[in-house]
């Protein structure tokens, strides 16, 4: 727990000191809010109902919230490789799982601060309107959860090279399957139509879930067990290169 | 005392280190010696518990590098060959969180951070971004790193590797501090680095412990072989340096024929003199010049004082003495049989 909180606040401190962390978190703010005014406002004209309007952005909201996590998750270990930084940590008294859960904290953290930046957008939209803080609410848990995935298929990504670009492309491809497995379930029948179709990331669990305001266990456990899963790749990663 | 027990390393298929054994006392500063791609760098990776070796234990102080890493990792501070730094954060910060992460409360970093900026040299860069300093600058915060936790061991992996003379100057006579408080390995291709700072030295090539030991045991090694280096002129007294023809008196004359010498400044007879000492087994002349003769001796022992005993009773000015065993460049040379290790570090 020492190490985490040592790795976490560091990382978290190297995204408030980087301005490639600024320019993204610009770029969020600027595409969530061209994409409330084009997307979620623009559709079906002045009469549409706030819900809906709401249920739009986070629609749109969710895209902007897996690409941040994996911009700021990729580079993560691959940078440290590349820095040979890594070795610091590889000779400290620090186990590979405090290194990937303190990076994937500072990660979301950051993440968290982004969206809570955007959140101007939902508030504007509740003033005079009849949509709840818990819709609200529940649409920022979702976005959360979607980002949490997609920074630790990033670490994973990252502990999987030195080379960020390859890092970064292993990542989109791996979001990419992620976010497609609903329509690849479509072309089987039976029992593995299910499975797969339950395993995407964003049709099933939020598409049905947490953009409609709806809050399901079922979604949470899913998102929680998909983050733990290349997170724990990540660790059994990291523990396998040491005996390469 | 770190003892390595039959370390191996192995790539995939190819063997990168082992299987090699050695021990290194507390106190001792050890050099791996061996060219580019012999396995020094595996071998002290592994040490530092960076990478986990194919085979073999390793006992650091009394515990298993292998089965407590982490215990390990408290007493040893390690080097890399790249200083393992963040460019984004100031010396301070960095020392710290160096700290930080080998479990030190932040009251003995408190204590210890001003020690450390000393030894190294940073305090008139303690807050300035890693990013904006020279590398000589860098390899110091690398020092910093591994020395800030008082580990009682410390490996330091080509620590003057890319700095400028001034800087190699400094960072020798920055070990050499180290020396008092730790037990130092360090590993280097360059002779006079390892030479200069180490006590003993373990010569790898290709991933095997070709020979260790002292710089003198190690250049000694094949047949003692030493040589001596004597320059010596006729006395103008008594004799024509460049004829050797003797114009001594009669009780001089008699005197040099019973120590066989009749013509003491001819060349022969000088030869004849220095391969009758004890221990010459054979005599070159190298130059002459009107100074004087350089002959070259090569012996099988310290036999300076029989030479100038024998020079100076022969009744020639002795000029100059020179005593040398075979160079550490020779002898590794000779060890690694002028070639490299392939295999990858």
């Amino acid at each position: 727990m020492r190490a985490i909180k040592i790795i976490f606040r560091r990382e978290l401190a190297s995204y408030i000191r980087s301005p490639f962390s600024w320019v993204l978190a610009a770029l969020f703010l600027l595409v969530n809010g061209l994409l409330f005014q084009g997307f979620a406002l623009g559709q079906g004209g002045g009469g549409t109902l706030s819900a809906f309007v709401l249920e739009r952005y986070f629609y749109a909201a969710s895209g902007s919230a897996i690409f941040a996590g994996m911009l700021l998750s990729f580079r993560l270990i691959s940078e440290e490789r590349q820095n040979h930084s890594i070795v610091l940590l590889n000779t400290s008294p620090v186990k590979d799982s405090e290194i990937v859960v303190g990076k994937y904290l500072a990660s979301l953290t950051f993440l968290a601060i982004l969206l809570g930046m955007s959140l101007y957008i939902p508030l504007m939209l509740k003033v005079g309107n009849k949509i709840t803080f818990a819709q609200i609410l529940v649409g920022y848990l979702g976005l959360l959860l979607l980002g949490s995935v997609s920074i630790a298929i990033g670490l994973f990504s990252s502990a999987l090279t030195r080379y960020q670009l390859v890092a970064g492309v292993i990542s989109a491809v791996l979001l990419l399957i992620m976010l497609f497995l609903f329509q690849f379930s479509k072309q089987l029948e039976g029992g593995p139509r299910e499975v797969l179709g339950e395993m995407d990331m964003w049709w099933i669990h939020f598409q049905q879930g947490f953009m409609r305001g709806v809050l399901n266990l079922k979604d949470i456990v899913y998102y929680v067990g998909v983050t733990y899963f290349f997170l724990l790749l990540s660790v059994k990663t990291l523990e396998a290169k040491r005996w390469q | 005392m770190i003892r390595a027990t039959n370390l191996t390393k192995l790539y995939g298929a190819r063997r990168a280190l082992g299987p090699v054994s050695f021990e290194i006392a507390d106190g001792e500063t050890v050099g791996f010696l061996g060219l580019n791609g012999a396995g020094k760098t595996t071998a002290l990776r592994i040490l530092a518990c960076d990478l986990r070796p194919s085979a073999g234990s390793i006992d650091v102080g009394g515990v298993d590098a292998i089965a407590e890493p982490h215990e390990v990792r408290k007493r040893i501070g390690f080097l890399p060959e790249n200083p393992p730094l963040y460019m984004d954060m100031n010396v301070i910060e960095y020392l710290t969180y160096a700290a930080e992460l080998r479990a030190m409360s932040k009251a003995d970093v408190k204590r210890r951070m001003p020690e450390v900026l000393e030894i190294t040299d940073l305090k008139d860069v303690a807050y300035d971004v890693i990013g904006t300093l020279s590398h000589g600058y860098r390899q110091r915060v690398g020092v910093g790193q591994a020395i800030i936790h008082q580990p009682k061991f410390l490996i330091l992996d080509e620590p003057t590797r890319g700095l400028d003379p001034v800087q190699i100057v400094e960072m020798r006579n920055l070990i050499h501090d180290l020396k008092q408080n730790h037990t130092v390995l360090i590993s280097s291709h360059i002779l006079t680095e390892i030479s200069q700072t180490c006590d003993r030295l373990l010569v790898l090539g290709k991933g095997q412990m070709l020979a260790e030991g002292t710089e003198d045991e190690l250049s000694g090694r094949k047949d003692d072989i030493q040589k001596i280096t004597v320059m010596v002129r006729a006395n103008a007294k008594t004799s024509d340096p460049y004829r050797g023809e003797i114009k001594s008196d009669d009780s001089e004359k008699k005197d040099k024929k019973d120590k066989g010498i009749e013509n003491p400044g001819n060349k022969d007879a000088i030869i004849k003199l220095l391969t009758g000492i004890d221990g010459v087994s054979s005599v070159s002349e190298t130059f002459q010049t009107p100074d004087g003769m350089t002959f070259s001796l090569t012996t099988s022992k310290d036999c300076r004082a029989e030479v100038s005993r024998a020079v100076i009773d022969a009744k020639l000015d002795l000029l100059q003495l020179e005593f040398s065993r075979s160079e550490l460049e020779g002898t590794f040379i000779r060890l690694v049989g002028g070639g490299g290790g392939n295999a990858s570090n």
